[in-house]
């Protein structure tokens, strides 16, 4: 299975890189963009789909300070 | 007394803290892909870039065959230093409470702070001059300790937080000033300044000195020498 997983900083965490890119927007004339949160996405083939909760919350993510979401993608 | 530093592939603060150890007792390096502490009385994880640092700081780190036996040593009520990327290291193995961000300002620091040492009859803070702060450089992009707010009440109710940057000088946006915390048991510690390059007066502070004299000091009342 082909699979997408999106780890993002958990709500409410600080997340500078977000707050840096939001605050450049403006400058390049886009007005009206807010809450901006910047993640990582891993694209993973993987034999017993089973296996990526386990994966997802061991390594790929920091439960601590990040939620991530699994996405089939065929 | 011997320390052991664990060396993974990207360690760069290895030697210094071999160096700093050996001020103060016997220190021998321990390679990342050996299941053997050989005998050592402390283990200190150092600073770097463990395994490229990739997906997250000390993410794959925490998986190298050496952490087993880490993790046992620590279990066992072993002493264990974690400096910088150890700390994030140890964090990431769940032997330490919370975690590491990148600063607030996303940039990486280089420079001198002064620490306050919150209690000071520990493992590792018993051999620093009560009241003193220790002046202590940083080098990190990725420093900001973090824990949620009910487990911030949690680690100073129970005594955990050991340093904190003196007030007005959090170079990184690390909750409530945390510069170093340790397990609920007290014999394993992380801390983000690095104490290991700070004990020779001549390249400005030996105060780096009290933590490794500290871990002496209580490895000595556990092993007669």
């Amino acid at each position: 299975m082909r699979a997408r997983v999106l780890v993002r900083p958990k709500a409410g965490i600080l997340d500078p890189q977000g707050q840096a890119v939001e605050r450049a927007l403006p400058a390049l004339g886009f007005s009206g963009v807010r809450n901006v949160h910047i993640g990582r996405l891993i694209e993973l083939d993987v034999d017993d789909p089973a296996h990526l909760p386990g994966l997802c919350e061991k390594l790929l993510s920091n439960p601590l300070i990040e939620d991530y979401e699994i996405v089939e993608t065929a | 007394m011997k320390f052991g530093i664990v060396r993974f592939p990207g360690s760069c603060d290895d030697v210094d803290a071999l160096l700093a150890a050996e001020r103060v007792g016997e220190a021998t390096m321990l390679w990342h892909a050996d299941r053997d502490l050989h005998g050592v009385d402390a283990v200190i994880v150092p600073g770097g870039f463990s395994y490229g640092d990739y997906l997250r700081v000390g993410a794959i780190a925490r998986f190298a065959p050496v952490m087993e036996e880490v993790a046992e040593f620590a279990r066992e009520g072993g002493l264990v230093l974690g400096i910088c990327n150890g700390f994030q290291v140890l964090c990431e193995a769940g032997l330490l409470p919370g975690a590491l961000l990148p600063n607030i300002s996303l940039r990486f620091i280089c420079r001198q702070v002064e620490l306050d040492v919150v209690r000071g009859e520990t493992s590792f803070t018993r051999a620093c001059e009560p009241g003193r702060p220790l002046s202590i450089p940083i080098k990190h992009t990725t420093g900001r300790y973090y824990a949620s707010e009910p487990d911030l009440d949690a680690l100073e109710t129970a005594g955990q937080v050991l340093l904190r940057y003196a007030p007005g000088q959090n170079p990184n946006g690390s909750t409530r000033d945390i510069a170093g915390v340790c397990n609920r048991a007290g014999n394993v510690f992380g801390l983000m300044p690095h104490p290991e390059h700070a004990v020779d007066s001549l390249t400005g502070s030996a105060d780096g000195l009290s933590i490794f004299e500290s871990m002496r000091a209580q490895v000595g009342d556990r092993i007669p020498a």
